[in-house]
């Protein structure tokens, strides 16, 4: 068939989502992030490709699909049918490598050992605001054992002063936190680090300081900058606006605004107006932070725990002035990041300088204290109103939030009330709040589950004085139809239908559900490329440095690329997590499957296409003749002639074929969200105050799943992180001394296996019609935005007393049932 | 498995090669001397702070290691065996992580001294495969995907086979009391609790051709 040929028009060209988001928002524009604008790389605009018409599937499965047709570039490959139809995408696979997981084989960054290998200790302040005057390594240096001792000079991931001169020079950063990292030691032995590290003294002129982030709004607080300050985001995101007032340590507002709220407020039937305050959470990633670097004047290998080989590399390239070919990253096995791992950090920097004056590798992890210390998801303090007529419809909405991401920035929570309902008249203002703490940073759905806990919850609050029913109201102002309909699965299959009105149970012991819904955005990461190799006996390799978190990067290249070519997942080599090979996306914003798998099916389909052009003549018939079906590649035009992809493969006149290809734009230019909608059941002790979570059911959105068994095991993760933090983790500042009580994992708590209730999760399958894979990324939206609004809407079902405040700790709890005072628990 | 570890802890040779004098001396029963404090308080019987070498049994072998006697089972395990399996994660007691056998009992490698371990049979993750055959409690990790970023799964698969050696016929809230020592930040628990409870459940004793293949597992 010769396919018709157009030339893709410029608006072909894909401009990921950070634009989309703040489409029809007017106002103050948000400035774009770095990290966002990374996201948002595209072809340039004068490049056009030749194209031909396809028809995909579109559409959900439970409304009935549909067909929508795309020009899709000639290289591409045909549509792929929906799921049901497929022979392993979409089929319940176990991980590629979960066999070296459940061994302990794999090697993590943690577990690398090189030839004459050192182990590094980082000194951290001791103080939480002040200068250095002297840092005295001299009995350090003269403890046997100890190779080289390293004293920072550049502390990364701090705000900086827009004018640098309003704070006088030093030889040493200022200390602007407890645990600020200030100097690092290698030796033979992590012990005999620990005992030199114990013997690098350092002495300070100390500064008035301020942990707590309502004291830093007062306008004689210390403050932790003596000017205006901002902060650079990462490559996973975070990081707040740039060029925003700032006043003492109030950094902002950043201001959005649509329509005219005033206006909106007074055509509203009802309004409904709280105050939401959510705490400072760590991401506490079970493999903290950490380097091995081994510095060899002709090349830098970087063995990293990141989410981002390539956002690494950028780094170390950049802080050394090294060209880019000179450094190598490796992320073999990852133990978690969450958003926390994307840079060189300071603890790569220092390994790095370690390892060029030792002249041999070093190895730094971070130990439990630092790795809490080294950044988190910010807190939040809010002021929501909410104004909607008698049927639902929205006619205002109004928030202002007060956030603090220590001595960095980013503790906006607006994206909920944005981009959740549709609104005429919006008015968001979000401030940073200083304070002697460590950065904030992204982590998981970054400022979504901080707005969700006051938005969700407060449209809960909204259907009350309606008088409707939650899932009404969210059907009547809810445009989104996968959300529409999750929210009738979860009717269907929950006891929703058997919900009794709030508070009405008379026993101490108080059940009820709600539930509550989350937004997250479809980015792309153009840097998305892959290669794909076949070799004279039939084997299959794939190459990206694109790095599996955890989250089963490495199985999902597997699928795809075995459907191409119609052999088993477990029999194509994946080769990712090292730069040497093309570059792959950093894994930040749920990007990662949405964005290399097109790339991995493309070139997949275009090694095949080449096999098939060089395996054709030696079978007496042309490349067009040759298709794979049920596995086996046979003749459109004769179905008795059928071989095997090694049968084929040995007719190759070369050892081997191989495609290399980058992800190419988005099919169409569509603002596209995913959304799941999630159910709790729970019941409140409310004479001891504990909460206990009995059920969730989750209804999500993915796109076109690849592996539903690697997507639940993420969205069971997204949930019970929610839950922990609905519940029990919070850090802890200690108002006198500066610094975090409870950096370790028994006074910071996270949730265990017997607070896990019982999950049920359904995927929805969202054809998109957008990529040649149409998969999306599933981390964001997972359960982590909504879990404590939908806590907090059950809680309320249960009690009629609206939790207002996380965690829900039995303190908090019973203070918010007027069982103690409030300052009984402060 | 052949060697299954049995549950009941011996105490076999902790008395044993009792006056350890010259920093040279291999440690043959230092366990004894935490566990017998008055003893251990005799100056003849008091080793470091340098290293010294020792004999540790570990998954079937004897090693000897020369450590000094503050290093932690773990650090031993992991920089001086290269037995990275075994994760540290806290440090400190609180996460499980580091879970290895102590004679067929469950303990926590970073609470435990190198010297303590002397004379105890120490089983690790890499010591549950039996050269190309898994376990049935790693096979079933992998069959229901019971790990995400899997830093925390070595210390889960050692619990939960431990369970399984002590009760084979464990309920959900079995499962749950003998985890919830262990943290997983991924969320994964549900999983683990399915893998353990279909190991008993299926009595699957022999571990089963792993395959990545859902077409041919249908
Ligand atoms: S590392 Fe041993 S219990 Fe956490
Ligand atoms: S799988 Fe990542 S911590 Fe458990």
């Amino acid at each position: 068939m010769a396919p018709e040929i157009v030339l893709a028009a410029q608006e072909q060209q894909q401009s990921t989502q950070p634009k989309s988001v703040k489409k029809g928002v007017e106002g103050e524009a948000k400035p774009t992030r770095e990290a966002e604008k990374k996201d948002e790389q595209t072809p340039t605009a004068a490049k056009s490709t030749a194209t031909r018409t396809e028809t995909f599937v579109f559409g959900i499965p439970q409304n009935g699909l549909t067909k929508k047709e795309r020009q899709v570039p000639l290289d591409e490959p045909p549509p792929l049918a929906q799921n049901s139809e497929l022979k392993y995408i979409g089929k319940p696979t176990p991980r590629y490598d979960g066999m070296a997981k459940a061994t302990g084989r794999g090697k993590y960054t943690a577990d690398i050992q090189l030839p004459g290998m050192l182990y590094a200790r980082m000194v951290d302040a001791t103080i939480p605001h002040g200068r250095i005057t002297s840092v005295d390594t001299s009995a350090a240096e003269a403890l046997p054992g100890v190779k080289a001792i390293h004293v920072i000079e550049h502390t990364f991931g701090i705000a900086a002063l827009r004018d640098p001169k309003q704070e006088a020079p030093s030889k040493y950063p200022v200390i602007r936190y407890a645990g600020q990292p200030i100097a690092a030691v290698a030796a033979t032995s992590p012990q005999i680090a620990s005992d030199a590290a114990a013997l690098i003294k350092v002495t300070y002129d100390r500064m008035p300081f301020v942990v707590d982030k309502q004291d830093a709004r007062a306008p004689d607080a210390p403050t932790v900058f003596p000017g205006p300050a901002d902060a650079e985001g990462s490559a996973g995101g975070g990081g707040g606006p740039k060029n925003v007032p700032q006043v003492g340590n109030v950094h902002g507002p950043e201001r959005k605004k649509v329509g005219d709220v005033d206006k909106g407020f007074s055509e509203a039937d009802a309004v409904v107006e709280g105050e939401y305050f959510t705490q400072v959470q760590t991401h506490s990633a079970l493999e903290t932070h950490g380097f091995v670097v081994d510095w060899k004047p002709e090349e830098v290998t970087v063995y990293a725990s990141t989410q981002g080989t390539a956002s690494v590399r950028d780094e170390f390239a950049e802080v050394f002035k090294l060209p880019k070919s000179q450094v190598r990253v490796i992320t073999e096995f990852m133990g978690g990041g969450f958003g926390a791992k994307f840079g060189a950090g300071n603890e790569g920097v220092v390994a790095a300088h370690l390892s060029r004056k030792a002249k041999l590798p070093v190895k730094l992890m971070l130990d439990r204290k630092q790795e809490h210390i080294v950044c988190n998801r910010p807190d939040s303090h809010q002021k929501l109103k909410i104004g909607a007529k008698k049927d639902g419809t929205l006619t205002a909405i109004s928030l202002t939030s007060y956030g603090t991401a220590g001595v960095g920035t980013g503790a906006g929570t607006a994206g909920p009330a944005t981009n959740l309902y549709k609104c005429p008249n919006l008015l968001t203002e979000e401030y940073d709040v200083f304070i002697n703490a460590g950065p904030g940073a992204a982590f998981r759905a970054p400022g979504h589950p901080q707005g969700c806990f006051a938005f969700e919850q407060a449209i809960d609050e909204l259907a009350v004085k309606l008088d409707m029913d939650p899932m009404d109201l969210r059907d009547k102002i809810d445009e989104s139809p996968t959300r529409r309909v999750e929210r009738k699965i979860i009717r269907e299959r929950t006891n929703w239908k058997t919900r009794k009105a709030a508070g009405v149970d008379t026993g101490p012991v108080k059940r009820g559900m709600g539930i509550a819904q989350s937004v997250w955005y479809r980015f792309i990461n153009m840097d998305s490329s892959c290669e794909v190799r076949v070799s004279r006996d039939g084997s299959v390799e794939i190459m990206s440095s694109v790095q599996d978190l955890g989250t089963g990067t490495k199985t999902l290249l597997a699928i795809v690329v075995a459907e191409e070519f119609g052999i088993s997942p477990a029999d194509v080599v994946i080769r990712i997590g090292d730069t040497r090979y093309p570059i792959g996306p950093n894994s930040g914003g749920s990007v990662t499957a949405g964005s290399i798998t097109p790339a991995v099916r493309n070139a997949s389909y275009q090694a095949r296409q080449k096999l098939f052009a060089a395996a054709a003549p030696k079978l007496s018939t042309t490349a067009d003749n040759l298709e794979m079906r049920g596995g086996k590649v046979v003749f459109k035009n004769d179905e008795s002639k059928s071989y095997s992809l090694k049968q084929i493969a040995a007719k190759m006149p070369t050892s081997e074929i191989s495609a290399r290809v980058t992800r190419g734009p988005e099919y169409a230019k569509e603002r596209i969200t995913y959304g799941g909608v999630d159910y709790v059941e729970l019941a409140v002790d409310t004479e001891t105050g504990r909460v206990h979570i009995e059920k969730v059911f989750g209804a999500h959105d993915c796109g076109r799943p690849i592996n539903p068994l690697g997507v639940i095991s993420q969205i069971n993760g997204g949930i019970l992180q929610g839950i922990s933090y609905a519940l029990f983790e919070d850090r802890v500042m200690d108002r006198k001394q500066g610094y975090m009580l409870n950096a370790n994992l028994e006074n910071y708590k996270i949730i265990g296996a017997r607070e896990v209730p019982e999950i049920e999760i359904e995927l929805v399958e969202n054809y998109i019609a957008q990529s040649s894979t149409d998969a999306a990324g599933i981390g964001e939206s997972a359960g982590i935005i909504t879990l404590a609004a939908a806590i907090g809407n059950a809680f309320y079902n249960a009690t009629g007393v609206r939790m207002r405040k996380i965690p829900m700790t039995p303190a908090n709890v019973l203070a918010a049932l007027g069982r103690v005072s409030q300052e009984e628990t402060a | 498995m052949s060697d299954t570890p049995k549950i009941e802890v011996s105490r076999r040779g902790f008395l044993k090669g009792a006056g350890l004098t010259a920093a040279t001396t291999v440690i043959e029963s230092a366990s004894a001397l935490a566990r017998d404090a008055k003893e251990a308080m005799q100056p003849d019987r008091s080793v470091g702070p340098d290293a010294v070498p020792v004999k540790l049994h570990v998954n079937g072998q004897e090693h000897t290691v020369t450590i000094e006697p503050r290093y932690t089972l773990a650090e031993t395990l992991r920089d001086h065996l290269g037995l990275t399996g075994t994760k540290v994660v806290c440090d400190r007691g609180s996460c499980s992580a580091c879970t290895v056998w102590l004679d067929g009992t469950p303990a926590l490698a970073c609470m435990t001294l190198g010297i303590d371990a002397v004379g105890r049979k120490i089983t690790t993750i890499e010591g549950l495969t039996q050269g190309a055959e898994m376990h049935p409690v790693q096979v079933a990790f992998v069959k229901h995907d019971a790990m995400q970023c899997g830093f925390c799964t070595p210390g889960m698969v050692m619990t939960c086979a431990a369970l399984l050696e002590r009760n084979h016929d464990p309920k959900l809230a079995d499962v749950k009391h003998a985890v919830s020592g262990n943290l997983c930040r991924c969320g994964t628990y549900p999983k683990v609790f399915a893998a353990t409870l279909d190991v008993a459940q299926q009595h699957q004793r022999a571990a089963y051709l792993l395959t990545l293949n859902p077409a041919k597992e249908a």
